[in-house]
């Protein structure tokens, strides 16, 4: 009886797992479908497979290329993303490692600033950005992405960073060991897969945004997400562009995502949940 | 924002600093952390009370010259407006109803994969790729590929069984946005409240179940309570990313038919209509909604957090 309830309760999961997966599936599929096929009623299920799709996307069939935008994005996610890790090392280190008094304190400060919804700095960011003529320029959402992940970062590097135990590095430097000796040495090889995932996460989160690029940026810098909102307004048929393109942009934050599977609940709760 | 709530300080060293060479070390302590506060307050705090003096100003930046302290005003006019009052409720209503609905299902497929089956990584992992569907990306996925009356999936498969073939988006608009949000938020919820399932007591479970306990009385008495602040954790975080969504309402909607929630109201006051001065004192609302959410969130996580700084 409990093996039948046991099995039972396995298919029930197996069978939402793959309800909830099942839109994903579908839009992969149809991305390779020819837009005819993509759009019929009932949806054609067996119909030839086609990279066409992909073409249209990729511009070659006419329209505009995403690739300025997708480099765009690199330039933001990857940009930001390194900038987070030079400001949050340092600064975790000094909330976990060395800490300074009343180090808690200023780990819950930087947790409120995420508390703060975009729109509250909407609008004089971007004031002082067309003032400044900072307006499209890419290098504007390197430091806002930044700013919007740092608070993640710092909380997610303080715990990666105190697993370190004190007693280890007390013994490095009681050997003569050096700061910088300790930090290749002794701290590194502890914290580094914690310091990988933060890094995903943050590219994750900032690959993902939409307002702020949305409000600043114009045709030189936008990113994917901004290209996307250009197939709001449906055009005819269009539904394997729409598949392809959500697909290819969606893919390194999948990629990302599935690496930093098992730190992404401590990401996600800003570190509260180990 | 600044840090307003009470976190677990550190015990308070009460120790005078008085020679140089000890005020020498304490600012080499907190040198490495400088960088980081200082550009934090630099790009989040100063732009929020420029929001806040703006707010208080009657500024349409078609007429730059116009521009006159109006006290209140703007903030009277938001909460007055009808359709910027309407803005108000549906971000409530939206953020109640996709934070409640996610978390109910997420934690319903949290006990689902909380026992071993075969599979259990594959089924997780199915879970979890939503989540990780760019959002404007999964919105237009539901706004075109799902929704649509002509040719999406969903009337697609009610043909297939003679079904009627409404058009979601038109019919139940704020229901389309909901709906593509829960498909999106359940699997964070999920995970937060598998991380609970998972730092349970077994011994305490075993102990229950020897002296009788049933399946129920187990998951009512035991697993309930300890659940219960990861239950408010998911909760709260997803309040604060739900309260400020934007991309699903742009891509789905447009912030049409009654959909307009305040982050949304902001943008298009200011960046269509030219408003600063209204949206400041919207956004500004926005953020008493996000610090009133916030303040329990931090409450939250810090009784998490003293917790596991105790067990360390």
């Amino acid at each position: 009886m409990n093996v039948i309830r046991r099995n039972g309760l396995g298919l029930v999961a197996w069978f939402v797992g793959i309800l909830f997966f099942l839109p994903i599936a579908w839009m992969a599929l149809t991305s390779f479908h020819s837009e005819e096929d993509a759009a019929t009623n009932p949806p054609s299920f067996g119909a030839a497979l086609t990279l066409d799709g992909y073409r249209e996307f990729f511009g070659t069939g006419g329209g505009a290329s995403p690739w300025p935008s997708l480099i765009n994005s690199t330039v933001a996610s990857v940009g930001s993303t390194l900038l987070v890790l030079l400001l949050a090392l340092p600064a975790a280190y000094a909330l976990s490692i060395r800490p300074v008094k009343k180090w808690t304190d200023v780990l819950f400060f930087f947790l409120s600033t995420k508390m703060l919804p975009v729109v509250a700095g909407l609008l004089p960011i971007y004031l002082f950005a067309k003032n400044t003529d900072m307006l499209d320029n890419i290098w504007l959402l390197v430091i806002l992405y930044t700013s919007m992940n740092l608070p993640i970062a710092v909380w997610m590097m303080q715990s990666f960073l105190s697993e370190v135990p004190v007693a280890v590095i007390e013994a490095a430097r009681v050997d003569g060991a050096k700061l910088p000796t300790i930090l290749a040495r002794v701290v590194a090889p502890i914290a580094l897969p914690g310091i990988a995932a933060t890094a995903l996460i943050c590219f994750i989160f900032s690959w993902n945004e939409l307002l702020f690029a949305r409000v600043l940026t114009g045709v030189v810098a936008e990113t994917a997400p901004v290209f996307l909102t250009g197939f709001i307004t449906s055009q005819g048929l269009f539904l394997a562009k729409v598949c392809a393109a959500s697909l290819v942009i969606s893919l390194p934050v999948l990629a990302a995502g599935f690496a930093a599977q098992d730190k992404l609940v401590q990401g996600l709760s800003l570190g509260a949940v180990k | 924002m600044t840090a307003t709530t009470t976190a677990p300080t550190a015990a308070p060293s009460v120790r005078t600093e008085k020679r140089p060479s000890d005020r020498l070390r304490a600012w080499a302590t907190r040198a490495p952390l400088l960088p980081a506060l200082i550009f934090m307050i630099a790009v989040t705090q100063l732009p929020f009370v420029a929001t806040l003096v703006i707010s208080f100003f009657d500024w349409n930046s078609l007429y730059p010259d116009a521009r006159s302290f109006t006290g209140f005003a703007n903030y009277s006019e938001v909460l007055t407006d009808a359709d910027l009052r309407r803005s108000v409720w549906t971000t409530v209503l939206l953020t109640v109803a996709v934070v409640l609905a996610s978390l109910i299902l997420g934690l319903v497929l949290a006990l689902l994969l909380d026992r071993k089956f075969k599979g259990r990584g594959v089924v997780r992992t199915l879970l979890i790729a939503p989540f990780l569907v760019v959002p404007v990306a999964a919105a237009l996925l539901w706004k075109h590929v799902l929704y649509n009356p002509e040719y999406g999936l969903f009337n697609g498969l009610l043909q297939y069984v003679g079904g009627p073939q409404p058009d979601w988006i038109s019919n139940t608009p704020l229901l389309a946005v909901e709906a593509a949000l829960v498909w999106q938020w359940t699997p964070f919820m999920m995970l937060i409240l598998l991380a609970g399932l998972q730092s349970r007591d077994q011994q305490q479970i075993e102990a229950a179940r020897v002296d009788g306990a049933s399946d129920w009385q187990i998951f009512r008495h035991l697993t309930l309570p300890h659940l219960r602040r990861y239950l408010e954790l998911g909760a709260l975080l997803g309040s604060i990313y739900i309260v400020q969504n934007f991309d699903a309402v742009f891509t789905i909607t447009s912030g049409g038919l009654g959909t307009a929630n305040l982050p949304y109201t902001v943008y298009q006051s200011f960046y269509q209509a030219h408003e600063n001065g209204l949206a400041s004192a919207a956004g500004v609302l926005v953020v008493i909604g996000s610090i009133i959410i916030a303040t329990f969130a931090l409450r939250v996580v810090s009784s998490l957090f003293r917790e596991e700084v105790s067990r360390a």
